[in-house]
C-alpha cells in the first residue's frame, strides 16, 4: 500500500482532532521521527514467506496478532476482545475487537483472519503442528470465528501468540490467500505502523508513518501484549556497517541502534549522550549443530565426547567478552523462561577425561571432523574458534572449512559425507524467544532428513514434543520439558553455547522502549 | 569520427554477449543459494526446496540462461530475488549517489592534483617537487578506510562541523549534499590527488623538455601561458585517460567509501547482492559496469582527438 503526503497529512489532521487540536496547526507541526539502525537490511517484506528476523520486526510495524506473549512469556488477547474454550477442549470461539481496520480502512474481518492463520500454518512448524490436529476453522459472523480441534492441544493460545519466527500476523483475506510459498508485495495490514514503500530503498532505508486509525488495547504495554502506541510519526530504519551506526548514533544523526556488536560496547558506552541497555530479558542462546546423519558425527559417542570436551564460559567470554553480556546457561530453555531446568545438564559439563574416554570407546580413528567456519560474522566466528580448540584437545582431528555466513546458509543443507563437500558441525544462535519450549524451536524437532539442517531422527523426541502440546496444565508441560531437554542432551543432539545478550544503543532523549525479545517501536518516542 | 563511434558501439554487442555468458556461469558456480538466504536460518531443508523450485533455480543451467537473455533481449534486467523490485528501479536509486560521489571525487581530485604536478615538473629537482611527490607517495599509500574514519572522528564527531553519514541530493538540498559529500569525497580523492599528480608532472616534464615550448619561451609568453597552454595541452592525453579510468573505477568500485560514509550507491547495492547471493542484481549490475567501461573507453578515445588533432581513428 502506497501512502501519500495527502494521506498522511489526513492522517495527522485526523489524530489532530482526535485529541482535541485544531487539525490544521498539528498537519503543519514538524512530524517527529525516530531515526533507527535495524539489526539488518530490509529486503523481504512478507514475515510469513521467510523466518528472517528482520522480516518479522517488520511485521511487528504493519500487522497485528490474534495474540501476543507478555513479559512473563504469557499469552494475553491482542486482536481478540474474548474467546471461549468448549468444556471438551476441542472447540475455540474467538471474537474480534471492535474497531479493528485494515490500513485501508476496510474492518477487520473473521475471514481474514482465518484466510490469514492458513497462510501462516503452511510455513510454521508450530502452525503445521496446530493446523495437523484443527478439524474445522470457519467464521461463525463478521467477528467471530470458530476452530474445532479432533484432540485438545494445550498450547494453542501460545501458538497464536507465537512472539517470533514465523508470527502468526493478520492479514486481509486477499493478500492472505496468496500461495504460503509466494512472497506477498501488498503490506496492508492492522497494525500501529503503515510501511512506505515509495520511501523503500533496499539496503539503505525503510519508513513507516504512524496508523491514525489504530485502536491500541488499553492495558499498559507489556512486551508483544498490551496497548500498541505509535508515539512517533514516523520510523526510519538506516542500513549501515556498525562502525558507521556507532559514529552516527554518538553524532546524534541516529536515535537507535538495535544490536550495538559486542566489540564496540565499550566505545558506545564512554559516549556522551548515549546510553547502552540490554532490553531483552531472556537474549540468545547458542549452538553448535551437530550433523546427526555423516559420520564421524553420526555416531553419539562422539557426539557426546564434544560435548564433554568445551566449556560454555569460555564460548561466552570469547565471543561476547562483557560479563554482564552473558550468562553461563546450561538448560536448553533460557534462564528467565517458564521451562528453563536442570535435567540432564551434567552431558554437558566440561570433562576432557571423559571425552578421550568416550572418543576411545567410539572407536575413533582421527576421522576428519569437518565444522563449517563463518569467517564474516562476529559472534559465531570465535564460537566455531573456540570449538575446534577444545576439539582438538581430546583428540578430535578437526578441519575448519571456512566461508561467508551466506555460503554456510547453503553448505549447510548438504547430506553428503565430509569428503564430498559435507559437515559435522556448525554454529548458530537464536533468540531467547524461538526456544521457550519443544515446540517454538524449529531446531528442536527431531524430524529426520526433511527437518532443520542436522537432522537428528528420534521417535522419542517426537513423541515427548506431543506431550508437550497435549499438557493440560503448567505443571505437567514443565515435567514434559525437563523430560525433553534430559532426552535432546541423552541424543547428543546440539552444544548449547549458553545465553547471551545483544544491548541497544539509544541517545538519551529517546523513551519507552520495551523490554521483550523482540523489538518494538510502538511506545518509543523522541523527546 | 562517426565510424568510429558506430564500430565501438557495434563492438559493445558481442563483448556484452561475452560478460553476460561468463558473469552468469560464475556467479552459479560460486557455492551459496540465495533460495537458503530467502527462507532465513529457521527454516527446513524442504521449505528451501520449495523456494528453490518456485524460482526456478532447480532448472538446468541452459534453460535459467536462455531465460535471462530473453529478458534481456526486451530491455528487462529482471526482478531481485529478494526484495521483488525490478532490478532497473535499484539501480536507478543508486546511479545518483554513485555518479555524484565519482563526479565530486574526480573534480576535487583533477582541481588539486593537476596544478600541484604542473608545479612538481616546473620545479622538478627541487625541494617543492620532493615535497609533492613525499606527499603524493604518502596520499597513495593511505587506506580509504582509514583516512575515512580519522576524517570522520575529527570532522564528524570531534568538531561536529560535517555529518558522518548519509547522502543528500544536490537537487533537493544542495547545502546539504555539500556538507554530506565532504568527507566522503576528500577521502576517496587521496589516491587520485596522487594519482594525477604523478602522471601530471611526468607528462608535463617530458613536454617541457620540446622544442616548441623553448619557442615559446623565446617568444616571450608568460611562464604561467607556457606551463597550462603549451605544456599541459600537450600533455593531456595520458592525464585525460587516468581521469576517465578513475571515473569508470569508482562508477562501481567506491564500495569501502560507500560503506564508511552510508552512501546508498552501487557499489553496496552490488556488494549486499553477492553477499545475499541475488543473482538478478549481480547479473544486471554487472552488465552496467561493463557498459559503463565501455561508453568511459570510447569517450576518452573521442578526447583524444579533440585534444591531439594529430591523433585520427
Amino acid at each position: 500500500m502506497d501512502l501519500t503526503r495527502r494521506d498522511m497529512m489526513a492522517g495527522a489532521a485526523a489524530a489532530g482532532a482526535a485529541a482535541g487540536l485544531p487539525g490544521g496547526a498539528l498537519a503543519q507541526a514538524k512530524p517527529s521521527v525516530l531515526r533507527v539502525v535495524p539489526h539488518a537490511n530490509l529486503q523481504i517484506l512478507d514475515p510469513i514467506f521467510t523466518t528472517i528476523y528482520i522480516s518479522r520486526n517488520h511485521g511487528y510495524m504493519v500487522y497485528d496478532t490474534l495474540f501476543a506473549l507478555d513479559d512473563q512469556l504469557q499469552p494475553r488477547p491482542q486482536m481478540v476482545d474474548t474467546w471461549e474454550v468448549s468444556p471438551d477442549r476441542l472447540r475455540y470461539t474467538f471474537r474480534l475487537r471492535d474497531g479493528l481496520a485494515w490500513h485501508d480502512g476496510s474492518p477487520v474481518t473473521a475471514e481474514d483472519c482465518t484466510a490469514s492463520l492458513v497462510r501462516w500454518s503452511r510455513r510454521d512448524p508450530m502452525g503445521q503442528r496446530l493446523f495437523a490436529i484443527v478439524d474445522k476453522l470457519e467464521a461463525q459472523d463478521a467477528k467471530t470465528f470458530v476452530m474445532t480441534l479432533k484432540q485438545p492441544y494445550g498450547i494453542v493460545l501460545e501458538t497464536l501468540g507465537k512472539i517470533s519466527s514465523n508470527v502468526p500476523f493478520m492479514m486481509p483475506k486477499r493478500i492472505a490467500e496468496t500461495p504460503a510459498d509466494q512472497q506477498i508485495q501488498d503490506t496492508t495490514g492492522s497494525g500501529p505502523f503503515m510501511f512506505k514503500r515509495d520511501e523503500w530503498q533496499p539496503g539503505n532505508k525503510a519508513v513507516w508513518v504512524k496508523n491514525p486509525n489504530y485502536k491500541p488495547r488499553a492495558e499498559p504495554v507489556s512486551s508483544a501484549a498490551g496497548g500498541k502506541i505509535p508515539k512517533v510519526d514516523r520510523v526510519e530504519w538506516y542500513t549501515m556497517d556498525p562502525n558507521t551506526a556507532m559514529n552516527a548514533l554518538i553524532a546524534g544523526e541516529v536515535d537507535y541502534w538495535e544490536q550495538v556488536t559486542p566489540d564496540l560496547v565499550p566505545i558506545v558506552k564512554q559516549a556522551q549522550g548515549v546510553k547502552v541497555e540490554n532490553l531483552d530479558p531472556i537474549g540468545n542462546m547458542g549452538w553448535g549443530r551437530f550433523n546427526h546423519l555423516v559420520a564421524p558425527s553420526n555416531n553419539p559417542l562422539i557426539r557426546h565426547a564434544a560435548m564433554k570436551a568445551v566449556n560454555q564460559e569460555d564460548y561466552l567470554r570469547t565471543a561476547i567478552g562483557d560479563p554482564e553480556l552473558y550468562r553461563v546457561c546450561k538448560s536448553i530453555f533460557p534462564t528467565g523462561t517458564p521451562l528453563y531446568n536442570e535435567a540432564g545438564v551434567d552431558m554437558v559439563t566440561q570433562n576432557q577425561a571423559d571425552a578421550r574416554a568416550l572418543l576411545k570407546q567410539a572407536g575413533y580413528n582421527g576421522e576428519e571432523f569437518a565444522i563449517l567456519q563463518p569467517t564474516d560474522h562476529p559472534v559465531l566466528n570465535p564460537f566455531t574458534l573456540v570449538t575446534a580448540e577444545a576439539l582438538r584437545k581430546v583428540g578430535f582431528n578437526v578441519k575448519l572449512v571456512a566461508m561467508d555466513w551466506s555460503t554456510l546458509g547453503q553448505r549447510r543443507t548438504s547430506r553428503e559425507p565430509v569428503s564430498n563437500g559435507g559437515w559435522n558441525m556448525f554454529h548458530t544462535w537464536w533468540i531467547g524467544g524461538d526456544v521457550i519450549n519443544p515446540l517454538t524451536g524449529v531446531g528442536f524437532a527431531a524430524a529426520g532428513e526433511k527437518g532443520w539442517p542436522g537432522w537428528h531422527t528420534d521417535p522419542r523426541t517426537e513423541e515427548l514434543r506431543a506431550e508437550f502440546a497435549a499438557a493440560a496444565t503448567p505443571e505437567e508441560a514443565k515435567k514434559v520439558a525437563a523430560a525433553f531437554q534430559a532426552r535432546t542432551y541423552e541424543i547428543g543432539s546440539y552444544i548449547n553455547l549458553g545465553q547471551f545478550f545483544v544491548p541497544v544503543g539509544y541517545r538519551e532523549n529517546v523513551r519507552g522502549m520495551i523490554p521483550s525479545p523482540v523489538q518494538f517501536f510502538w511506545n518509543m518516542a523522541v523527546a | 569520427m562517426l565510424l568510429l563511434v558506430l564500430r565501438r558501439v557495434l563492438a559493445t554487442v558481442p563483448v556484452m554477449a561475452v560478460v553476460a555468458l561468463v558473469v552468469f556461469l560464475m556467479i552459479r558456480l560460486t557455492p551459496g543459494d540465495p533460495a537458503a538466504v530467502l527462507a532465513g536460518d529457521n527454516a527446513t531443508l524442504d521449505q528451501i526446496q520449495r523456494i528453490r523450485a518456485n524460482l526456478g533455480l532447480d532448472e538446468p543451467l541452459w534453460h535459467q540462461f536462455a531465460a535471462w537473455v530473453g529478458q534481456l533481449a526486451r530491455g528487462d534486467l529482471g526482478t531481485s530475488i529478494f526484495t521483488q523490485l525490478p532490478v532497473t528501479t535499484l539501480i536507478g536509486q543508486r546511479v545518483e549517489p554513485t555518479l555524484m560521489l565519482a563526479l565530486t571525487t574526480m573534480v576535487f581530485s583533477i582541481l588539486v592534483a593537476v596544478p600541484l604536478g604542473v608545479l612538481a615538473a616546473w620545479k622538478a629537482g627541487t625541494w617543492i617537487d620532493r615535497l609533492i611527490m613525499v606527499v603524493a607517495v604518502v596520499a597513495f599509500s593511505f587506506p580509504v578506510f582509514v583516512l575515512g574514519y580519522l576524517l570522520v572522528y575529527q570532522f564528524g564527531i570531534s568538531l561536529r562541523w560535517l555529518p558522518t553519514q548519509g547522502y543528500r541530493s544536490p537537487f533537493a538540498d544542495p547545502w546539504g549534499f555539500v556538507r554530506h559529500m565532504t568527507l566522503p569525497a576528500l577521502a576517496l580523492s587521496s589516491i587520485y590527488i596522487a594519482l594525477i599528480t604523478r602522471i601530471t608532472r611526468a607528462s608535463v616534464l617530458e613536454v617541457l623538455g620540446e622544442d616548441y615550448i623553448r619557442t615559446a619561451r623565446a617568444k616571450g609568453q608568460t611562464e604561467a601561458k607556457v606551463l597550462f597552454r603549451h605544456a599541459l595541452g600537450n600533455a593531456a592525453v595520458p592525464i585525460v585517460t587516468i581521469v576517465g579510468i578513475g571515473v569508470a573505477l569508482l562508477i562501481g568500485g567506491a564500495v569501502v567509501t560507500e560503506t564508511v560514509f552510508n552512501i546508498p550507491g552501487l557499489g553496496r547495492l552490488v556488494v549486499d547482492a553477492i553477499l545475499r547471493r541475488d543473482y538478478p542484481i549481480i547479473q544486471g549490475l554487472i552488465l552496467v559496469f561493463s557498459l559503463v567501461y565501455i561508453l568511459i573507453n570510447l569517450l576518452i578515445d573521442i578526447a583524444y582527438t579533440a585534444l591531439d588533432p594529430r591523433i585520427r581513428y
